[in-house]
């Protein structure tokens, strides 16, 4: 046991801090969520206002609004916040030069990861929820993001010609259909108007397998903007038995470290009742059960 | 102006807890060995004066009970200081140029073991704007130093140095808290206080104490062969907010090496107070120290930082190689406030 007594022990100060008019007008306009900066002899801005400014003049009364927002001028982040900061999650400290003025304010930043930060960023104020006429008042600043919204939305009409037609009236009728130059002999799911090797019509319509060869694939882990699915999913390339190009859907019923290139799928199709003029009508393919093929056999379609 | 000279020092090792000592028990070993040095009592000492702050142990008016450490009866002539024992050294050194007296004791303490400092610190700031957020003192440094290195003034590299030959200087130093061969590399695989400062570039907190006697003119001659005189000695103060300030340039200790002669010849050695790794890099800057002037041969701040007592402690430190006779010229600095408001700047010459 140590010889050295040792106890706990608190220091605290019921203090309270007069005002002033120049830092008593600007703390009770926070509660307003008005933010004023006070002008300087020279014509200068300072938010927060001082009742001097760094030469020792006194500032001159006049108080200017200002857009409560600001600049990064320099920050520190921190990643475990202490007992006493005004977070208890990581956020960045920072002197912010308000919109409109000369000095820079000490702040906090809550910009959720460390990487937003940067000196020159431009941020925004966030008012607290509840006011009392402190500089807490302000709850923190918040990064303003680069980026606005910039969506488009127009209205067309499809009309998909005479060979798409036939494609997509034959999946409404769970029937792959495709297109074949007769001189050629080579069969193009969907049909186009033109074999693209001979350049001639192709006048002819085959119905093809639902089945064929997985030629490549990728497994889609990251999500994006307009995601229909939710990561991980696999898409892949299929050539059907019979035709000469590959047609694209995603590959389901298998775990994702089974898939491989070669593996014979079969098109998994929604109940009949639902079928539309639309190759949804096709949830996934799925392995067939059948062996895989050599890959020379169909390396001429990658 | 009089003639004054450092002619004693001691200070207390810095170390982490020294746990068995209060106020007069830190003080009392520091202020008998200076005197004793120069074979001096209280009853020789015209003025005493101590810098210290009570927010370290936390109770009021501690400084008074340090007095009794001292010899203060039949009464003395006292002051305090609530900043860096070198601050009160500055004021025994004004008292001394009344000319009535000959003599002063200075001496600082400092327990950081005892408060959460980088909190206490959070009452230098602003009691309006900034105080309300608690801003410690580390992320108020942070500030500073990111702000250096967005102004292409230094990298967190240069801050790992300057930490690396600080603790290396340590090694000969019998004083100091922290000290060694420390790699640059695996001070900047730390994890980040507040970023940019990793624990290494601040510096650590420490308990000590230090005493400083002070002799003017044939006294001073008297006491020892080789005083370390006194050839000029100057404080400046910046503005109180940060969003004031250009955090990377010292305006003030530019001033305060100019006011005290700095360049006005050769320094064989300058003791620096930089709490903080960055602030090195701008205090020798402000102050034209080049790659000449050996640098913290103690080890800085970075190495032992009792708070109040590491200011005095440079003054000391470069004291004892002028009146041992190692150099001619030293420049001895102390900062207080928040990032380097206040600069002392003094400097002290053999002859």
């Amino acid at each position: 046991m140590s010889e050295i007594l040792s106890a706990p022990y608190v220091l605290e100060y019921t203090y309270t801090r007069s005002t002033g008019p120049v830092v008593g007008r600007f703390l009770e306009n926070l509660r307003y969520e008005v933010l004023e900066g006070v002008k300087t002899a020279d014509g200068r801005v300072l938010c927060p206002p001082l009742e001097y400014d760094e030469d020792g003049e006194p500032t001159t009364g006049e108080f200017v609004p200002l857009r409560p927002s600001g600049t990064v001028k320099s920050w520190s982040w921190v990643q475990e916040p202490r007992k006493g900061h005004p977070f208890d999650r990581p956020f960045a400290w920072a002197l912010i030069q308000i919109d409109g003025t000369d000095n820079a304010m000490v702040h906090t930043v809550d910009a959720g990861k460390a990487k937003r930060m940067k000196t020159g960023m431009r941020v925004r104020l966030r008012w607290a929820d509840e006011k009392n006429g402190t500089i807490r008042d302000i709850a923190c600043f918040e990064p303003i993001s680069p980026f606005l919204p910039g969506p488009v939305h127009l209205e067309y009409e499809v009309k998909p010609g005479k060979h798409y037609s036939a494609y997509l009236r034959g999946l409404q009728e769970g029937k792959l259909i495709g297109g074949k130059d007769p001189e050629a002999g080579k069969v193009y799911v969907p049909p186009r108007g033109a074999d693209p090797m001979t350049g001639n019509p192709t006048s002819e319509y085959v119905e093809v397998a639902d089945v064929g060869v997985l030629t490549t694939f990728t497994i889609i882990r990251i999500p994006f903007e307009g995601q229909k699915l939710t990561p991980p999913y696999c898409f892949g390339a299929i050539v059907l038995d019979g035709t000469d190009n590959p047609i694209y859907h995603l590959i389901s019923g298998v775990p994702h470290d089974e898939i491989r290139m070669g593996m014979r799928v079969k098109a998994k199709w929604k109940p009949q009742d639902e079928w539309e003029t639309s190759l949804e009508n096709i949830l996934y393919f799925e392995p067939s059960g059948e062996p895989d093929v050599p890959f020379d056999s169909y390396k001429e379609h990658l | 102006m009089r003639d004054v000279a450092i002619v004693s020092f001691s200070q207390l090792p810095s170390v982490k807890e020294i746990e068995a000592a209060d106020e007069p028990e830190l003080v009392q070993p520091v202020t008998s060995d200076a005197m004793k040095q120069v074979g001096l009592t209280q009853d020789d000492i015209g003025f005493t004066c101590s810098g210290s702050t009570d927010y370290l142990p936390g109770r009021p008016f501690s400084f008074v009970a340090a007095v009794d450490g001292l010899k203060a009866w039949p009464p003395i002539r006292e002051s305090h200081v609530e900043m860096d024992g070198a601050f009160a050294l500055y004021e025994a050194w004004v008292r001394l140029m009344h000319g009535d007296i000959d003599t002063a004791l200075v001496f600082s303490f400092g327990k950081s073991s005892l408060a959460p400092v980088p909190d206490v610190l959070n009452l230098q700031n602003d009691p309006y704007y900034v105080q309300p957020l608690g801003l410690d003192s580390i992320s108020a440094a942070a500030l500073q130093a990111q702000a250096m290195i967005d102004a292409g003034k230094a990298t967190e590299r240069d801050f790992a140095e300057v930490v690396a030959r600080n603790r290396k200087n340590a090694i000969d130093n019998p004083n100091a808290h922290i000290k060694g061969d420390f790699s640059v590399d695996e001070m900047l695989q730390e994890p980040y206080i507040s970023s940019p400062l990793r624990k290494s570039f601040c510096s650590p907190l420490s308990d000590s104490a230090a005493a400083i006697v002070l002799a003017a003119g044939d006294a001073a001659k008297k006491l020892v062969k080789r005083p370390a005189w006194i050839r000029g000695f100057d404080h400046r103060t910046e503005p109180h907010a940060l969003g004031q300030r250009d955090l990377t340039t010292s305006p003030s200790a530019k001033l305060a090496a100019e006011k005290a002669g700095v360049g006005k010849g050769k320094v064989d050695v300058a003791e620096l107070h930089a709490p903080f790794a960055h602030q090195e890099i701008i205090l020798r800057e402000a102050m034209g120290l080049g790659n000449g002037v050996s640098v913290n041969p103690s080890g800085g701040a970075l190495a032992a930082n009792s708070l109040m007592t590491a200011g005095l402690i440079r003054f000391g430190e470069a004291a004892n190689r002028v009146l041992s006779g190692d150099v001619d010229r030293a420049v001895a600095h102390t900062t207080n406030g928040v990032c380097l408001q206040h600069n002392l700047v003094a400097v002290l010459e053999g002859e």
